[in-house]
């Protein structure tokens, strides 16, 4: 119908008919890259479930009373459980986002969307011949799969569709915005969002390249063509992929963080020049994160290590600070000027936090910053590395960046996502509003705990801290039981935050209210968003942003004690070099 | 919004507010100072991570610690079959790592330096001198020679904390530490 008046415009493609007009937001979303949108993400949920269950047996096993597995399902459950969560459900949301960030934000139709559905079923393909190897138990190598030690070839092929799927679809997502701009779908600069995903798959171009690097030579040894992967270069090249893809996430989550202040209070960056500049140190820097993993091994140099695990003078490290003030302070510029003024904090104790899109974001820049920033970098300082390498330290960090900050912002966006893509009412909206909440505290729980045990020198990967059936025998002190059995609670809590998501995400699919007409509430009180707004800087007016100051103090404040503290304990241990 | 184009096109002339501008510096210098913490450790502090490591074929490297535990063997550790070895201090000292176990057990004396040799025969295996809580990654084909100085006495163990395999959590070593001139 559409089609036959586009006919009219001479010269133009005849597209309208696959487009719809988002009654919420006024943008053009077009119908092929939401259903690819949609698919993406329903995988990803699905392997979040499959995911998080291994990761609740894993917790529930080094509870030393409760124990559930046995040593050869613990390290299966384990290799799954890194597998399906860390890669396979963040990979698929992250691909729904660039889709999501490019497309839809830009007005734009997607390139190719029949190559797309490729990138998908290799992906998916990838994802489950790599669970099947896990599953039959000749693979429980870990996530990391560190040779000599070999997994059934399986397990690497997999692993390498996968991440060629990944590279098709960011591929997809690059030509999505060379489209937009010959076919002008938008004004002046790409959205600060969509320049984060920008930031998000430059990065996955590095990392999924790194990962092909070495994933091909190990496939290829695990068949018999190649004798020997040195174990020192596999684990410098594995990292390229392994580390630096979690700036994939960190670079998408912040976008997410900014799309979900933009949607829920109609914030405006500060300054975009800031922000955006933050996202550019991600893609020059972080790339060196490989050394996190290199710095109490054999063969590299200190004069490497500092360079590289620094980030070269920490300079990411930097952007992630800056997003870290960016991000509340436009929420406060924002709701200030909503009128929440009195006092410092009433624009924060005034904020949708019955919202869990904002509650679930809010958390998550929080959580990010104070639990997994702090501890990252304490954790990646070469000496105080010594103290925590290959400990719970290591899984408790980064349980605070990949879960407390990337899973909890997917989470959150998903209840913004099921109204506008979906097109459907969340249903069971009091769970939905708590599901933030009680997930957010299990991971904050799981992660506090972790590093507890960690510090106390407890080793992650490690099935029997009681060592029953070992020759020599050692105890660690009573606190460390403690910590592993606080861990399994605060697991069993964020398990129950998992489902309630699961619940709420595949209820609303399958059965909630059709909202084609746009979403019953509001998504913010305020102006309608319209295409034709454009941003302008949220500091305009209010220069003033008290609140943020004082959230920022306390948070530079701790990180800079918590990591001489580190430096005071490092100085206790036997002199070495 | 951070959703839609930003109103002034060239976004990279805006002018940056004054808030901002002071974290930017503050977290830039911070990021200095964190940098530079790392550098005068190095010269000025006690616990650095080791720059001294060579090549090795694993067989040789488990001739050399056989050839120590010939040497220097005190005692049997317990009833688990590893000999306890007692070096003379300021000497070469040989830890392996294999599936699954650290062999053999070591016996310091306090306040004197050993050149503590590590390595794998097989996978990797992850040193973890417990309670001190020194963490060090073990190489197959790698020897890494750690200078030590243990400066308290009392019985020490090696957790394994690479993942090596089914029997990972059975791998622990022994590293005893007695007075200046005792044990042997």
């Amino acid at each position: 119908m559409a089609t036959t008046t586009e006919e009219a415009f001479a010269g133009r493609p005849a597209v309208d008919a696959r487009f719809r007009i988002c009654p919420a937001t006024g943008l053009k979303v077009h119908l092929a890259a939401q259903t690819l949108i949609k698919a993406n993400a329903v995988v990803a949920v699905v392997f979040l479930a499959i995911g998080g269950l291994f990761g609740l047996l894993v917790a529930l096993t080094r509870w030393q009373t409760i124990h559930i597995l046995p040593a050869e399902w613990f390290y299966l459950a384990l290799t799954a459980h890194g597998l399906d969560v860390l890669l396979v459900w963040i990979i698929f949301f992250e691909v729904a986002i660039l889709y999501f960030a490019s497309a839809i934000l830009l007005n734009s139709r997607l390139a190719t969307p029949k190559l797309a559905w490729v990138a998908f079923a290799l992906m998916l393909i990838g994802a489950l011949v790599t669970n099947v190897a896990v599953l039959q138990g000749d693979s429980s190598v870990m996530f990391t799969s560190y040779p000599p030690m070999q997994a059934n070839p399986n397990f690497y092929l997999g692993l390498i569709l996968f991440a060629v799927g990944t590279l098709i679809a960011v591929a997809i997502f690059f030509a999505t915005l060379v489209i937009a701009r010959e076919e002008k779908t938008y004004e002046g600069s790409i959205p600060l969002v969509t320049f984060g995903a920008v930031t998000a798959a430059v990065i996955a171009v590095f990392t999924l390249t790194s990962g092909a690097i070495i994933l091909i030579p190990t496939y290829l040894w695990s068949l018999g063509f190649i004798s020997y992967i040195d174990p020192l270069m596999y684990k410098l090249v594995w990292w390229g992929m392994g580390h630096s893809s979690q700036q994939i996430n960190v670079a998408a989550h912040v976008a997410v963080w900014y799309a979900i202040a933009a949607l829920t209070l109609g914030v405006k960056p500060l300054s975009e020049k800031v922000s955006r500049t933050a996202f550019l140190m991600y893609i020059l820097f972080l790339q060196l994160a490989s050394a996190h993993h290199l710095l109490v091994e054999p063969g590299l140099s200190s004069e490497w290590k500092v360079f590289n695990t620094s980030y070269a003078l920490y300079l990411a490290v930097l952007g992630s600070l800056i997003h870290g003030m960016t991000v509340p302070g436009a929420i406060e510029a924002a709701q200030r000027k909503k009128g929440f003024t009195n006092g410092i904090f009433e624009w924060l104790r005034r904020a949708p936090w019955h919202n869990p899109a904002f509650a679930g974001m809010f958390m998550s820049l929080v959580m990010f910053g104070f639990l997994g920033g702090i501890s990252g970098v304490v954790l990646g300082t070469e000496q105080i590395n010594i103290m925590l390498h290959n400990t719970l330290y290591v899984p408790g960090h980064f349980h605070a960046t990949v879960v407390a900050g990337t899973t909890l912002a997917f989470m959150a966006i998903t209840y913004l996502v099921l109204p506008l893509i979906f097109q459907r009412e969340v249903i069971l909206p009091k769970v939905a509003q708590w599901q933030p909440y009680v997930f957010g505290v299990g991971v904050a729980g799981i992660s506090l705990f972790m590093m507890g045990a960690g510090t106390l020198g407890v080793s992650r990967r490690h099935w029997d801290i009681n060592f029953t059936d070992a020759a020599l025998s050692f105890d660690y002190p009573a606190a460390a039981f403690l910590m592993l059995g606080l861990n399994g609670l605060c697991a069993l809590l964020a398990a129950l935050g998992g489902l309630m998501y699961v619940v709420v995400v595949v209820g609303t699919v399958l059965f909630g209210k059709k909202c084609e007409d746009g979403p019953a509430k509001p998504l913010e009180e305020g102006p309608p968003i319209g295409t034709a707004a454009v941003s302008s800087y949220g500091s305009a007016g209010t220069f003033a942003l008290p609140g943020t100051y004082v959230l920022v103090t306390v948070f530079f404040t701790a990180f800079v004690l918590y990591y001489f503290v580190n430096w005071k304990y490092l100085s206790e241990l036997w002199p070495m070099s | 919004m951070a959703i839609t184009p930003p109103a002034e096109r060239l976004w990279w002339k805006e002018p940056i507010a004054r808030g901002e501008l002071v974290w930017i510096v503050i977290a830039f210098l911070w990021g200095l100072i964190m940098f530079g913490m790392m550098v005068w450790w190095h010269l000025n502090g006690q616990q650095n991570p080791s720059n001294e490591s060579y090549r090795i074929d694993p067989l040789v490297f488990g001739e050399r610690a056989e050839a120590m535990a010939e040497a220097y063997t005190v005692r049997e550790d317990g009833d688990s079959g590893i000999p306890v070895v007692h070096p003379p201090p300021g000497s070469d000292v040989y830890m392996l790592a294999r599936l699954w176990e650290w062999w053999p057990s070591l016996e310091f004396e306090k306040g004197q330096t050993y050149r503590l040799h590590l390595s794998s025969m097989d996978w990797q295996h992850g040193f973890s001198l417990q309670p001190n809580n020194i963490n060090l990654q073990v190489h197959p084909g790698y020897d890494m020679v750690v200078t030590l100085t243990p400066t308290e006495t009392g019985t020490f163990s090696v957790v394994c904390n690479e993942f090596c395999g089914v029997g990972h959590h059975t791998m622990v070593g022994k590293i005893y530490v007695v007075d200046a001139g005792q044990g042997g």
